[in-house]
This record gives C-alpha cells, structure tokens and sequence, in this order.
C-alpha cells in the first residue's frame, strides 16, 4: 500500500473531563475520496481542527506525508501541502472572489510578505487565482465583493482558496451544508472535479453526497472510529445502521 | 473600502487624490497667517496616517498610539536642546529609528494577545512613557516641557521661521513622501494580507500566513511614521510639552480619524483638519466648553456616519450617481 498522505495515530483530546476524541488512528490513502460521518457531536470537526492544528491534541501523533507535524503551526502544516475548507464560510467579507483566493496564491508563492510593488503587478499570481475562479464557474463574480454573492457560491469560494495552497491533502468540512438543494449540484460538480492527485477527506452529513463522492468511509462516534470500509461495507454494517442511522430514524 | 487595492485594483494614483495635495499647496500663497497652524495640521494628519495603517487596514484598535509620537518627539527635542544636534533631518532619523525599535519591542509583546487584553497593553505602554518623561526631569523637562530646542536651517538654506513658511512647506513634504510609501504599502500583496487578517484571522491561518510576524511589521512601520510626525511637531514648536504623550492625546487621535473615516487613507486628512478647525474656533467663541462642540460631532458621526465625513461623502457621490443613472434610463 502507498504511504498515507495523512495520517494521526492514537490522537487523543479533551476539554477537561468531555473527551472528543479517543485514540484516533487514521489513515488517507492519495488519490483515494474519503469520507468521514458521524452523528452530531462525534468529534468530526474537532477532529478537523486537530489535523490542521488549530487544536493541540492531549496526547498522539497527526502525520503528514509520513512527517511527524504534532508540534508545527498551522502556517507550516499548510507550507507542508494541508489545505481545508471550514464548515461555517470563513472568508473574506468585504474583499473580491479574486482577492479572497489570491491571498492564499501569494502565500503559496512566498510573495505576500512583499509590500513595495503593486499587488496587481504579481501576474502569476493573479492568473492562477483567476484560472481557479473560472475553473469553479464563478468568472463573473471574480470582481465582486464576497458579501454580495448568494450563499452557494461563497460555498464555492471556500472550496477556491483551499485549492489555491495547492494542496496534497485536503480536508473539505461539510462542503455542501447549508446550501440549497437546488444550488448543491454546482458544488458536486465542483467536488467531480477536483484531481485525483489530492487526498481528500470530506467531513459530511448529507448521505446521498458521501455514498456518491467518497470511495472509502470512516465513521466516527463519540469521539472514536466505529468503524471503516468501503461504502458498500458501511451501508450493511449493522452497527452503522444502529448508531447513525437508528438514531435518524427513531 | 480601500479604493482599487488588491489583485484585481489599478494603483496608478487618481485624479481625486491630487486633489489634497493641490489645496495644501494653494494653501501656503492663499493663507500665509495660517502656515503654523496648517503646519501642526499637517502633523496630525501624518500622526493619524500612522493609526490608520494598523487600525484601518490591519484592525488593530490601540488606544497607547501617542507612545511613538512622543517619543519622536522627544527624541529629537532632548537630541537638540541637550546634546546640541539641530538637523532638522538628521533628528527626524533619530526620532524614526527610537520609535521603531519602541514599536518592534513593545509589538512584539501586545500582537501576541488580543481584544480587550490588547487594548489595556496600549495604554498601559503609553502611561508609562507619560511617567518616564514626567520624572526624567534633567533630561525632558519633566512638566515644565522641554524648552531651548534649536533647530538648524533644512540642508543649511531654510531658517525656520516666525511665519512657519518653511515648517509647513518641510511638513507638506514629509506628510506627501510618506503618504506615498503608506499608499504603496496598502496596494502591495502586503497591504492585501493586512486586510485579510482583518477581515478574517481565522481564514488567514489557514491559509499559512504568518500573521504575527505581519502584524509587528506594520506596527513597527507604524510607529516609524508617527515617531516622523512627533519630531515635525517638535522642530515646528521648537517646543516639547507632556501633552505629547499619554491617554489624551492617544484618544484625540483615533477621534479624528473616526471623525475622517477608517480604513480609507483620506480619512486620516479629512478627521485632523475638521477636528483642529473646529477645535480653533470653537475654543475662541466658547473657551470653556469647545469640547462639547468636538463631542457633539463625534456622537453625529458614530451614530449616523459609521465611515466618517468620507463616508457620508461616499453616501451622497452614490445618491447622485444612482439618480442620474435613474433619469437616463
């Protein structure tokens, strides 16, 4: 088997005596689309949050293409090829779609420290950030203000800017939540896109997006992995059906 | 808003922002009893381009910014009057150099806390810096003010004299140079982070910026410019009271820029001006109670005007711009 892009051995956290999570081992394999489910309050975002390291874990071990980055900051786990998207938009509001996706371009490219020449005279970064818009269908909203795009498409921003750290793993928290059924297929095709290069974990709740998306499935509850497999396993997995979806349709 | 700014903005300087500079420059033969005032003008609005930079564009809220004034300003007060070095531009070196390294260090210690925490960091820095120059009495004056300052001709050819022709054509220059640095700061990849980081910290960790480490470069930065703007106060007065320093002055600043607008880099032209007119007016018809007029002001702008007079400026071009558009088509 290829060596894991990511992977986190034994990852522990708790908040006082509330454990989210309970000795997380993982593994994501590249070019392989994973899925991560779980009931409401499973640790999944936290989980998230731990890999990218915006949360210290109490104790094991977050892997990234098979370097030790427990005690690294979240700018040098990016530099090392991690990129997520969040599950709340978390953008920038009142900035261009160009500008919110050009920003991370120009960290990518080390030049965003720079302050003396024009911003709009760093052409490369401003194509490659131009070529990801256009590429997520948004080339007419590239000179609008984020906080005036209806909310799908700042969905699709989301999506852009991790896109933009050229990343080998990506982590997607709930890509779709909140969008409109209507409007979800724009972000699905977006998903169908991304290249099969990036290892991507997606973190979702809507099961007709995972069963379609994801070639693996991990589950996760209360804060530990139940269970793992491909999408057929996960669907007869007995305890899958007690835990998740028993408690959606008791 | 911030104009044309980013990837996607044209930096070339517009025709509106000559504007400014031609009126300051009519100023200097159309109202030659008023150069020392609109020289201490101008200082101001050097100052309150400094606070813009880290308030407006990277969203840091200080209420300690007189720190770095007043250290300019007396650096390069006790540089001329103690130690008898009267440059005008080798003291405004001196002065930029002290407040910078005063803003690397003092930075270096706020940037890494927060809100709240943050703001009573700034004062506290800035008190202390009053305590300092209040005691050190050899060397600053203590609350006499710092007095003797002699300042040399610019480049041994302009005296500066009684009328403040050459204090306010040398604070014209210096406001105009370093308003074309902070403006070309703002329009660099830079500037771009600076309002990422204030739109959203979260995003701009995630995207693997280094956000502390530019947040204590454009507060040094900042520091540099309003340590430049103390020392144009002192050559100007030839004079260094303790009003340079502390809460007050920190507070009459970001009124005047609030006043101007934030975060739009005219504000901080407009905020000074109308504040110190109106300070002088006001103070000549109602010496007692002209704060109240400035107070007044402010409660009209915060509660109807979050932009400033710029902004209220902005709401009337668009109103016209929309009716025009309206009756054409």
């Amino acid at each position: 088997m290829a060596e894991p892009a990511l992977e986190t051995r034994g990852l522990c956290k708790s908040f006082g005596a509330l454990v989210v999570a309970e000795g997380i081992d993982f593994k994501l394999v590249p070019g392989v689309r994973h899925a991560l489910i779980g009931p409401n309050g499973a640790g999944k975002t936290t989980f998230v949050n731990l890999i990218t390291g915006r949360l210290a874990p109490s104790s094991g071990h977050v892997l990234l293409g098979g370097l030790d980055v427990t005690g690294l900051s979240q700018a040098a786990r990016v530099k090392r090829g991690l990129g997520r998207t969040f599950q709340i938009n978390t953008l920038f509001r009142d900035m261009t779609v160009l500008d919110n996706v050009a920003l991370g371009v120009a960290e990518r490219h080390g030049v965003a420290g720079r302050l003396w020449r024009p911003a709009n005279g760093y052409r490369q970064v401003r194509d490659e950030a131009l070529e990801l818009v256009v590429a997520l269908g948004l080339e007419d909203d590239a000179s609008r203000r984020v906080v005036d795009l209806p909310y799908g498409k700042q969905r699709l921003v989301e999506i852009a800017i991790a896109l933009g750290l050229k990343p080998a793993v990506l982590l997607l928290d709930e890509p779709a939540a909140g969008v409109p059924s209507l409007e979800s297929h724009r972000i699905l095709d977006a998903l169908d896109q991304l290249p099969a290069s990036i290892a991507i974990l997606i973190i979702e709740h809507d099961m007709d997006l995972v069963f379609r998306f994801a070639q693996r499935i991990t589950v996760l509850v209360q804060g530990e992995v139940l269970c793992e497999g491909t999408p057929g396993e996960i669907a007869d997995d007995p305890r899958v059906r007690q835990v998740y979806l028993g408690e959606r349709h008791a | 808003m911030s104009g044309g700014a980013g990837y996607g903005g044209d930096p070339r300087i517009r025709l509106l922002e000559w504007l400014p500079w031609l009126a300051a420059v009519a100023v200097f033969w159309a109202l030659p009893e008023y150069l020392l005032f609109g020289a201490r003008i101008l200082t101001y609005v050097l100052f309150a381009l400094s606070l813009d930079l880290i308030l407006g564009y990277a969203g840091i809220v200080t209420l300690g910014h007189s720190a770095f004034f007043g250290t300019g300003a007396y650096v390069a007060g006790i540089l001329a009057a103690r130690l008898k070095l009267t440059d005008p531009i080798v003291l405004l070196l001196a002065a930029a150099l002290a407040a910078g390294v005063l803003g690397l260090a003092t930075g270096a210690v706020i940037l890494r806390t927060r809100g709240l925490t943050q703001l009573m960091l700034t004062l506290a820095i800035a008190a202390v810096c009053l305590e300092i120059a209040n005691k050190a009495t050899p060397l600053t004056g203590g609350a006499d003010g710092l007095s003797g300052v002699t300042i040399a001709p610019i480049l041994g050819a302009f005296r500066f004299d009684l009328f403040g022709r050459t204090a306010y054509a040398w604070c014209l220059i210096m406001l105009f140079a370093l308003w074309w640095l902070v403006r070309r700061v703002i329009y660099s990849p830079f500037g771009a982070t600076l309002r990422g980081i204030r739109e959203n910290r979260v995003r701009m960790d995630a995207i693997g910026a280094p956000v502390y480490r530019r947040l204590v470069t454009v507060y040094t930065l900042s520091a540099v410019i309003a340590g430049v703007a103390g020392a144009l106060l002192t050559e100007t007065n030839q004079f260094v009271g303790l009003n340079v320093l502390g809460f007050e002055p920190s507070g009459e600043l970001l009124v005047m820029l609030i006043l101007g607008g934030v975060g739009r880099l005219y504000g901080a032209f407009v905020g000074p001006l109308v504040y110190l007119i109106a300070q002088d007016v006001l103070a000549k018809q109602f010496p007692q109670y002209w704060y109240l007029g400035i107070g007044l002001m402010l409660v009209l702008v915060v509660l109807f005007a979050r932009g400033g007079i710029l902004g209220i400026v902005d709401g009337l071009v668009a109103r016209v711009r929309a009716r025009a558009a309206g009756s054409r088509g």
